[in-house]
C-alpha cells in the first residue's frame, strides 16, 4: 500500500504539470480551431454547360454547372470554438471564383447552446437548415462532387438561412430528435424576407439507432415553407434587350424524407464499409410568376406547381483509402398557370422531359485529410444528354475536422 | 420514540433514494468501461461506445451514441485528441451540459498522466500525430493506477453519497492491481530488451513499461495503412536486426503482419489491446495476463 500511495503522489504531481501543458496544446491556447479546405477540379462536358437547364424547375442559388476545364471549387475557411461554458460558435467563409472575380460568401455564422438542460438546444445565426440529410453537410464532406439533382432543382444546391433553430433530444436509447426553425426568408429558394424578416419556417423529426454492432441507421422527416416575395431565378436576354428575369411570389412548401444506413464489419469503418442513402422531396408552390424587364406590359401568369425528386446512392469502401460510389437521380414536375408561354419562359414547362442522371465515382483518400476523386455522370437533365467527367481534389489543413453521421 | 426511529428511516431513505438510480457512465473505450466497473460496481450503469474490434481513431458520430451521451452523468474517454474525429460532435449534439469540457462529467484519462512522444514540431507530413503526445496510455499499469485514483475522486465528487463506496472499491482494486503488477513484472523478465515491430504506435506505453523496444511500425506514417514498398523495406530491416515479434490489435488488418511474418519467420501476434480483444481479456486483469502470456509464447520463453 505504501508503494501505491507514493506512486499516487508522484502521479498527481505529474498530472498537475502535464494537464496544464496539455490544455495549452490541445486547445491551441485560447484560439479557435481553424481549418482551411482547398478544392479544385478538371471538368469535361459533351454539351455546353451554358445551355444547362432543368425543365420544370426555376434554377437559382448555385445551381449552375462548374465551368469546363480547370477550375477551383469552393475554398473554405472555418473557425470554431466554445465561446464559454454555455455557447459554441462557428464561422465558415466560402471563397469562390465566379467569372474572373473572387467572391467571398458567409456560408455559416452561428452560435449554439451547449446544453440548456432537458435536451434542449438553441442555435442562432446563419446555418444549414436541418431539412433533408445532405443539406447539413459541407460540400467537402459530400460523397460526389456535385449536389443531387433534387437539391440543385429545389434549393440551388443547399438550403441556408439566417434565423433560429430550437431542437429537443429525447432521453431515450433510441435517437429521437424534433426541432423547428424560423428564418429570415431572403435567400433562394425563399425571397423577399417577408413577414418583417420572418419569411421561412421548418420542422423536422429524426430517428436513429443501431442494429447489432455492424449496422446503424437514421431516418428523417422534414418540412419547409416560406412566404416568398420576388424570388429571382436565372434570367436571359432577348435580341439585345434588357434581361428578362423570372420572379416568383407566393407560398412554397417542401416535404422531405431521408434514410441513411451504414454498415461496417464489427462496426470497424477503417477496413471496409458501406453507406446507403436515399432522399425524397416534394415541393408545392402557389402564386404568380412575373418576367421582370418584359413588356410593357410586364408578362405575368398565375402558377401552381408540384415538383418532386429523389436520389439513391451507395458508397462502398472496399479497402482502406479506396471507395466506389453509384448514384441515381430522378425529377418530375407538374406546373400549371394561366399563361403557358410565360411559364415556359420562366423554365417551368417540363418540355415533356423527366430529368434523370446516373453517376459513378471512385475516390482515394491518402489520409483523412486528403482526397482525390474521379466521377462520371450520364446527365439527362434536359433533352440533350450530357456525358460529364470530373477529376477533383479535396484537402483540409489545420484543425482535425469531425463529420456528422 | 418510535416516530423518531421512523423519521430516521425516512431520512435515510431520502438520502439513499437518489443514489438508487445508478450513475450513467459513457465510456469511449472498453478499458475505461472496465476501470469504471472496478471502482463503481453496481452503482454505475456503464456503456462502452466502442469495442476492441473497432479502431477508435475513426468512429462514426452515430445517432445511438448521441442518444447515449444525452443521458450520461460522466463521460470517460482517453482524450489527448484520440477521439478528435467524433467526440467533439457527440458533445455538441448531445445537449448535455453535465459532460461538457470543464464540467465534472468530462473526464479525459490520458490528459491526467504524463504522455510520451509529445511532438516538438507539428506537421501533418509526419502523419496523423497527436499534439498532446501518444494517447494510448492504458497499457501502462502504473498510469492506469493513477487514472483509477483520479476517476475515484471524480465519481465521489459527482455522487458524494457513494464516495465511501467508491473509495473502498478503489482500495481493493489498488491492492489487487499492485499484486498483479508485481506478478506481471516477474513474469515479463524474459521480454526485457527485446525488439518488436508494431502495426501502429498503440503499444508505446506497454513496451516502455516492459523495457522493450519498438524498432518500426507497419504503418509508413501514423494513420496511413501499410503499403507494399514500406513492408519490403521492413523485411530488409528485419533481416539485419533481431526482432522478436510483429504485434497488432484485433481491429487492425492481419494481412500485413502475416505477410511480413511469412517472409521473415518472425512470429506475428495478435494481442487483445483492450478489454474484449480476446476471450480471456474479459477485464483489465485478464487483458494484461493474456497480453503477457501471448508475448512470452511468441518470444519462445
Amino acid at each position: 500500500m505504501n508503494k501505491v500511495s507514493i506512486l499516487a503522489t508522484a502521479g498527481l504531481a505529474v498530472c498537475t504539470y502535464s494537464s496544464l501543458s496539455t490544455a495549452q496544446q490541445i486547445n491551441n491556447g485560447m484560439n479557435p480551431a481553424i481549418s482551411v479546405v482547398l478544392q479544385g477540379q478538371y471538368v469535361d462536358y459533351k454539351q455546353d454547360p451554358e445551355d444547362y437547364e432543368l425543365p420544370g424547375f426555376m434554377l437559382g442559388g448555385e445551381a449552375g454547372l462548374a465551368e469546363a476545364g480547370f477550375g477551383l471549387g469552393h475554398g473554405e475557411l472555418v473557425m470554431s470554438s466554445n465561446v464559454d461554458d454555455m455557447f459554441f460558435g462557428k464561422l465558415t467563409l466560402a471563397i469562390a471564383e465566379h467569372e474572373g472575380a473572387t467572391e467571398t460568401e458567409l456560408e455559416e455564422a452561428y452560435i449554439e447552446t451547449l446544453g440548456l438542460g432537458s435536451g434542449i438546444t438553441v442555435k442562432a445565426g446563419r446555418f444549414f437548415s436541418n431539412v433533408g440529410y445532405l443539406n447539413g453537410q459541407h460540400t467537402h464532406a459530400w460523397d460526389f462532387i456535385d449536389a443531387p439533382l433534387v437539391y440543385r432543382g429545389l434549393f440551388g444546391n443547399q438550403l441556408i438561412d439566417d434565423g433560429m433553430q430550437l431542437r429537443w433530444l429525447a432521453p431515450t436509447d433510441l435517437f429521437l430528435q424534433v426541432g423547428a426553425e424560423m428564418g429570415r426568408g431572403e435567400r433562394f429558394p425563399a425571397g423577399g424576407a417577408s413577414d418583417e424578416g420572418k419569411g421561412s419556417q421548418a420542422f423536422f423529426i429524426e430517428l436513429g439507432g443501431d442494429v447489432g454492432v455492424s449496422h446503424s441507421w437514421q431516418v428523417g422527416l422534414s418540412h419547409w415553407s416560406a412566404d416568398v416575395v420576388g424570388r429571382q431565378s436565372g434570367g436571359h436576354a432577348h435580341g439585345g434587350g434588357a434581361t428578362e428575369v423570372p420572379t416568383f411570389t407566393g407560398d412554397s412548401d417542401v416535404s422531405a424524407l431521408d434514410v441513411v444506413w451504414k454498415w461496417a464489419p464489427d462496426g470497424n469503418f477503417v477496413q471496409r464499409n458501406l453507406k446507403l442513402q436515399f432522399e425524397y422531396f416534394k415541393r408545392e408552390e402557389d402564386g404568380t410568376v412575373e418576367l421582370e424587364n418584359s413588356g410593357p406590359p410586364v408578362e405575368t401568369t398565375t402558377y401552381k406547381g408540384e415538383q418532386t425528386g429523389w436520389y439513391a446512392q451507395a458508397v462502398y469502401q472496399f479497402r482502406p483509402q479506396w471507395r466506389v460510389g453509384l448514384r441515381y437521380d430522378s425529377l418530375d414536375s407538374d406546373n400549371t398557370g394561366s399563361d403557358e408561354d410565360v411559364l415556359a419562359e420562366a423554365g417551368l414547362d417540363d418540355e415533356g422531359h423527366k430529368p434523370e442522371r446516373s453517376s459513378l465515382m471512385f475516390d482515394y483518400a491518402h489520409s483523412e485529410f486528403s482526397l482525390v476523386r474521379l466521377q462520371f455522370n450520364r446527365d439527362k437533365s434536359y433533352e440533350n444528354a450530357d456525358n460529364q467527367v470530373y477529376l477533383q481534389y479535396v484537402m483540409s489543413l489545420g484543425a482535425h475536422g469531425a463529420h456528422l453521421f | 420514540m418510535p416516530y423518531i426511529k421512523s423519521l430516521i428511516v425516512i431520512c435515510l431513505l431520502c438520502v439513499a433514494l437518489p443514489s438508487q438510480a445508478a450513475l450513467n457512465i459513457f465510456a469511449c473505450e472498453p478499458e475505461w468501461a472496465s476501470l469504471s466497473q472496478e471502482i463503481g460496481g453496481e452503482k454505475l450503469s456503464i456503456y462502452s461506445a466502442t469495442t476492441a474490434k473497432q479502431d477508435v481513431h475513426s468512429i462514426q458520430a452515430r445517432p445511438s451514441l448521441i442518444a447515449k451521451m444525452r443521458r450520461a452523468d460522466l463521460v470517460v474517454c482517453t482524450g489527448a485528441e484520440l477521439e478528435a474525429g467524433w467526440l467533439p460532435l457527440l458533445l455538441q449534439r448531445a445537449s448535455n451540459r453535465k459532460v461538457q469540457p470543464g464540467q465534472l462529467g468530462y473526464f479525459m484519462a490520458a490528459e491526467h498522466v504524463e504522455r510520451l512522444d509529445v511532438p516538438q514540431v507539428l506537421d501533418r507530413s509526419m502523419g496523423d500525430i497527436h499534439a498532446g503526445g501518444n494517447p494510448h496510455v492504458h497499457l501502462d499499469p502504473y498510469r492506469l493506477l493513477i487514472i483509477a485514483q483520479l476517476l475515484n475522486k471524480r465519481l465521489g465528487a459527482i455522487d458524494p453519497s457513494n464516495a465511501a463506496f467508491y473509495q473502498a472499491r478503489l482500495e481493493d482494486f489498488q491492492t489487487r492491481w499492485q499484486a498483479a503488477i508485481n506478478r506481471w513484472q516477474a513474469q515479463a523478465q524474459p521480454l526485457k530488451g527485446l525488439s518488436v515491430v508494431t502495426h501502429h504506435k498503440d503499444w508505446r506505453y506497454l513496451l516502455d513499461w516492459l523495457g522493450m523496444k519498438a524498432v518500426a511500425t507497419l504503418e509508413p506514417k501514423p494513420g496511413l495503412p501499410p503499403n507494399a514498398s514500406h513492408l519490403a523495406k521492413l523485411k530488409k530491416q528485419m533481416a539485419e536486426q533481431s526482432v522478436a515479434m510483429v504485434i497488432r490489435t484485433a481491429y487492425q488488418e492481419a494481412r500485413p503482419s502475416k505477410w511480413l511474418s511469412g517472409k521473415t519467420a518472425i512470429p506475428a501476434v495478435q494481442l487483445p489491446y483492450t478489454v474484449g480483444g480476446s476471450a480471456k481479456a474479459s477485464d483489465l486483469f485478464g487483458l494484461f495476463d493474456e497480453t503477457l502470456a501471448l508475448m512470452l509464447e511468441a518470444s519462445g520463453q
